[in-house]
């Protein structure tokens, strides 16, 4: 699906982003972990084509990104952003139509259009705020029509910077179920993700990155180690074996 | 933050605000072409031009050709406005802020101080004021920009430091000028339609063909934008391409609206907010709302201006200064908040 190949990318001389190297397969939902400032975010972004990688390249499905038009791009690759604010009163349900565009014929949405928009809604259980405007909307409530936008725009690779933040426990398991299921559908999902026992439960794949180095890559099983832990945050962890198999971790209180 | 206040309305509801707003029109050019020294039913339009009755002569020469005039303005106004907010994610933002309407005001002050008179005004104004009117635009983006990317609070400190360099040029033209470029200084820079005439009209028409062409094309792209500019661009919206355009239009309309009535503020204000209190911020809605809406607002504008004193007229800058200043303060304590941030 994705092959990353050599990639740096820097700004004002500080390597944000140095030597990637990473092949994603289709089907995976992968999870980019690390300290803040790592380089999740740079890296989603160099994925989703927005910025332009300083070394190395971007191939999805083979061909380079920057091969693809706007608009051919965001029918392939679909991106959530952690920060958003709409300063006009669009409600939910215009929000969620903007993941029409990249489909738009005319200067109208199709009633297909329209119901794609509504069933995304559904998936992420926020029809009820369809008809409401959006910036009056509650932080979770309004990531999660962002999260209805994105799966209407129904790509093959979704981009997710964040996706769990501002949510409640129960919105932060919806979201990564969803996101489970369009694996399973065979689409692809990366998200950049902090809480590393989310990251752990769903995350069929980690690269785990530090100051923009790739520090780890593999299962979680292999990433979230004690060892590799301490190395990335610089605190002690505890990392137990949860009766599901995955990993559990927490940090240590004493440090 | 409490946006309760601005109410959810179908897309029917807009359908129907835009019909309603396109029926408005032509009747008050009616009632502005009948209005005036000689007074002219407005029911009786079609009779005297068909049978070339009394009033024929005042309704062609003089009625007509202000009226279009002041309706293309006021459309290229309101929907240069309305682009502009939309680029910029901020209802606040007016043409003049950008020094699109200095600029160009710079540029038929050069005109009419340094070069102009005789046959060649008729041409020459509308190009100069055009092409100083883009220049300062384009010169604010780049100062804005950076690494591709336009940072709203340098853009607004470029617009200002801009506006006030075209603001001493324009001082500074005010000084050399005699005294009868003097006068067509001042209304330049009042802005009125005392001097709409056939030829000012088919000048003024095409470019504003071509610039409401241009902006209502950018309608569903500027939708995507009001999500941030990089979330347009994952939206497929190739933003580059969306600001060159809106830009081009932007500085195409203002460039001709002050051109052939000066620089009028207010309307590019307004009316796009009150598009959006009527029914809703989709910008594929506002933009053409926006055009027709300020088209009636000036040519209703333009009426006041030319009967409050007759047989002396006011410039049409001042009325709509005074009707958009109080207006704007009414929207401000109404809404608060809730429109503004």
């Amino acid at each position: 699906m994705i092959e990353l190949e050599g990639v740096g990318y820097r700004i004002n001389g500080n390597w944000l982003i140095r030597d990637i190297n990473l092949t994603i397969e289709k089907g995976m939902l992968w999870g980019f972990v690390g300290p803040n400032g790592a380089g999740k975010s740079t890296l989603l972004r160099l994925i989703s084509g927005e910025l332009l990688p300083t070394t190395g390249e971007i191939r999805i499905l083979g061909k380079p990104i920057h091969n693809y038009t706007p608009q051919k791009l965001a029918r392939l690759r679909a991106y959530l952003q952690q920060k958003r604010d709409i300063n006009f009163p669009f409600t939910s349900l215009e929000v969620v139509l903007f993941g029409r565009h990249p489909y738009l014929k005319s200067t109208k949405e199709t009633t297909a259009d329209l119901l794609i928009a509504k069933k995304a809604l559904q998936q992420v259980e926020s029809y009820m705020f369809s008809e409401r405007l959006y910036p009056t909307l509650s932080g979770g409530e309004a990531s999660r029509v962002d999260v209805a936008r994105i799966l209407a725009q129904a790509p093959e690779l979704f981009l997710l910077d964040e996706p769990t933040n501002h949510l409640d426990p129960r919105h932060q398991v919806q979201i990564l179920n969803l996101c489970k299921t369009i694996c399973r559908d065979g689409k692809t999902a990366i998200t950049a993700i902090h809480d590393l026992n989310l990251a752990s439960m769903y995350a069929d794949q980690l690269l785990l990155l530090k100051n923009g180095i790739s520090i780890a890559c593999g299962p979680p099983k292999t990433v979230l180690t004690l060892d590799l832990l301490s190395k990335t945050y610089g605190i002690l962890f505890e990392v137990f074996p949860h009766p599901n198999g995955y990993p559990w971790v927490m940090p240590s209180l004493s440090c | 933050m409490c946006w309760e206040a601005l109410k959810v309305v179908s897309m029917q509801k807009r359908i129907k605000i835009l019909l309603t707003l396109i029926s408005l029109l032509p009747i008050s050019m009616c009632i502005a072409a009948g209005v005036g020294a000689y007074q002219i039913l407005p029911w009786r339009i079609p009779e005297i031009l068909f049978f070339r009755e009394d009033g024929f002569a005042v309704l062609v020469h003089v009625r007509f050709p202000r009226v279009v005039l002041s309706a293309v303005v006021g459309a290229m106004l309101a929907i240069s406005g309305a682009t502009l907010q939309g680029i910029f994610r901020n209802p606040l933002a007016d043409p003049g802020l950008i020094g699109v309407t200095a600029g160009a005001g710079l540029g038929a002050t050069l005109w009419i101080v340094l070069i102009g008179g005789g046959a060649l005004d008729i041409w020459g104004l509308p190009i100069a004021a055009f092409g100083c009117g883009v220049l300062v635009t384009v010169s604010v983006w780049k100062i804005a920009a950076e690494r591709g990317r336009v940072r709203t609070l340098t853009l607004l400190l470029a617009g200002i430091a801009l506006n006030s360099f075209a603001g001493a040029g324009i001082g500074l033209m005010t000084f050399l000028a005699d005294d009868e470029q003097l006068r067509s200084l001042t209304f330049w820079l009042l802005g009125g339609f005392g001097g709409a005439t056939w030829p000012v009209v088919l000048v003024t028409l095409p470019i504003a063909i071509i610039g409401l062409f241009v902006l209502l094309r950018q309608a569903a792209a500027l939708n995507a934008m009001s999500l941030g500019e990089s979330e347009a661009y994952h939206l497929g919206v190739s933003t580059e391409t969306l600001k060159r355009w809106s830009v081009f239009g932007v500085a195409l309309t203002v460039g001709a609206a002050v051109s052939a009535a000066g620089g009028i503020g207010f309307v590019g204000l307004v009316v796009p907010h009150l598009l959006r209190l009527l029914g809703g911020a989709d910008h594929r809605y506002v933009l053409p709302g926006s055009a027709v809406g300020g088209a009636i607002l000036l040519v209703s504008a333009d009426l006041f201006s030319r009967t409050v004193i007759a047989p002396a007229e006011l410039p049409v800058g001042i009325v709509t200064a005074l009707i958009g200043g109080p207006f704007f303060l009414w929207l401000l304590l109404r809404f608060k908040r809730e429109i503004f941030l």
